[in-house]
């Protein structure tokens, strides 16, 4: 792999760029691989990643039904926080907010973290009292963020209206170092660090099957044939249930669409992003100048990666409230993904009724944010075969067990 | 924007009318149970792709609570029916035959 620096790219700006190679390979897969993932997103990359950068396992496929990157990673709002309530959660997400900051550096791809500061404005008074434990919880795990007031909010963010008349805005848990990230840039990133590796990414390559024998993984079979492993990882997100009923067991989650949104692009009026969960919306401004927008997920199981559009209306009301300046602006598109929610709202990442399978999904609406910790987690996983402290917590055993990390409570309903 | 009948009242409305309920004919575990089946009951879930049994709730209507038969992936719903049953009945069963040949009812857990 040539590296990327500036030193290329004045290089070959004097030869016209033709001599740029591609980012990853397009392999013909194998009969067997040491390690299969299914799903070439965001946390199924990163996992790949991590075993071959954390334990040198690089005979690896990571298997792809669409194009890499294609799901929910090039579907969010791109948000990065690790403000939550509940240790083992603070735990993952700060490990991933920290992998992030030298992500660039470590992949040599610029993934165009930028740390601008995520704010989560409390419009009640019992988001207040929320948010003000949030903080004081936070400062116990080692998670830096800061209870803020309404002038500092006005402060941050000038074009917020802090004087609604339904809820004005009281305050709000800041958090400096969270931000944003270029989300496709993510998995590409990934993708071409694990293919200088030598992993083979086989994108267009849907499961069909998972073959099991005496509570064993043998294979999956494809669209491109069979292929066999010695460890499988499923890494789905929203298809978990159904790749797990092809490996006969079921999942306690349940797949929904979750919508956003882009607008127009203006100049720059907002480098921040604010999330007002009280009145469901969440903005922030792009480099490209778009204001990105996400808004709630369906009542219903879904499919088909598109949502009511009553939740756009919705979402949009809600922020046209908290932001006066944007009720002219137009929305130039909406898409929706497919996210899968579990009874706590806290991922699964453990080992399955299978030995040798492991599963990382049940991210529901927070699966961006945690790609570089829950792939390391999962790699740490998938090479011991046991749970490494990042995700011992997270086990499918906990729902028999009522051991939840009950997240629904602690941070409202916008991950 | 799904269109829903309510089998009560018969208004036929959009979405917005009623409240999902999440998936139907759930079996319910009572004190004696053992920690798999509370399991089942509170957190298992089919999350099929394609049929799917639902609850719905007719919230801005006559306020009872419906079953509704629909698809995941393509969102078209089969047809509504009274939600004192335990399995749908014969002409939402039939209906779903219609459109999906082969496909069968399970025995939800």
């Amino acid at each position: 792999m040539k590296r990327y620096s500036v030193f290329a790219i004045a290089r070959e700006a004097a030869r016209y760029h033709s001599g740029w190679s591609r980012a990853w390979k397009s392999p013909v897969p194998q009969k067997k691989y040491d390690v299969v993932i299914i799903g070439a997103g965001g946390h199924g990359l990163a996992t790949a990643f991590y075993l071959g950068k954390n334990f040198g396992i690089t005979n690896v496929a990571i298997i792809e039904k669409g194009w890499l990157g294609g799901g929910n990673t090039g579907r969010n709002t791109t948000i990065i926080r690790s403000n939550y309530l509940q240790d083992p959660s603070a735990a993952i997400y700060e490990k991933a907010r920290s992998l992030y900051e030298t992500m660039s550096q470590d992949l040599n791809y610029n993934v165009m973290f930028s740390p601008r500061g995520v704010m989560m404005l409390a419009q009640t008074e019992h988001e207040v009292r929320g948010y003000k434990r949030t903080a004081h919880a936070n400062a116990l795990q080692g998670v830096s963020t800061e209870f803020i007031s309404a002038d500092r909010v006005k402060e941050l963010a000038p074009i917020i209206n802090i004087s609604g008349p339904r809820y004005p805005v009281l305050g709000a848990l800041w958090q400096e170092r969270g931000g944003t990230a270029r989300h496709d840039a993510v998995a590409w990133g990934y993708a071409r660090a694990c293919s200088d590796m030598g992993m083979d990414i086989l994108q267009k390559c849907e499961v069909t099957g998972v073959r099991s024998i005496g509570g064993k993984v043998v294979g999956v079979d494809t669209t491109k044939g069979a292929i066999d492993c010695e460890k499988l990882a499923i890494v789905v997100a929203g298809n978990s249930g159904d790749i797990a009923r092809m490996a006969g067991f079921r999942l306690p989650m349940e797949s929904v669409a979750l919508q956003a949104l882009v607008s127009e692009p203006i100049k720059p009026a907002l480098d921040v992003v604010v999330m007002a969960n009280t009145v469901h919306g969440y903005m922030s401004q792009s480099d490209k100048g778009e204001m990105v927008i996400g808004g709630g997920t369906d009542a219903y199981n879904n499919y088909t990666q598109r949502g009511g559009f009553h939740h756009i209306e919705e979402t949009v009301r809600a922020l046209v409230e908290t932001f006066p300046m944007i009720s002219r602006l137009k929305m130039l598109r909406q898409w929706g993904g497919i996210v899968d929610v579990t009874g706590d709202r806290s991922p699964i990442i453990g080992t399955t009724p299978l030995g040798n399978c492991f599963i990382n999904c049940g991210w529901g609406t927070g699966g961006f944010k945690s790609i570089p910790g829950g792939g390391w987690a999962t790699a740490e996983l998938i090479a011991k075969g046991t749970p490494g402290p990042l995700c011992a917590e997270f086990g499918l055993n906990r729902f028999t067990e009522g051991r939840f990390i009950d997240e629904s409570v602690a941070a409202g309903v916008a991950h | 924007m799904l269109i829903l009948e309510c089998p009560y009242c018969g208004v036929t409305a959009e979405e917005t009318e009623f409240h999902g309920g999440g998936e139907a004919h759930l079996t319910r575990h009572g004190p004696d149970s053992s920690e798999q089946d509370f399991e089942d009951y509170l957190f298992q879930r089919e999350n099929p792709k394609g049929v799917h049994f639902e609850r719905w709730r007719h919230v801005n209507g006559c306020g009872k609570w419906l079953h509704a038969a629909r698809c995941t992936l393509t969102l078209e719903v089969f047809g509504t029916y009274n939600a004192q049953t335990f399995e749908p009945p014969k002409h939402i069963k039939d209906a779903i035959t219609a459109k999906r040949p082969g496909w069968t009812w399970r025995t939800f857990s």
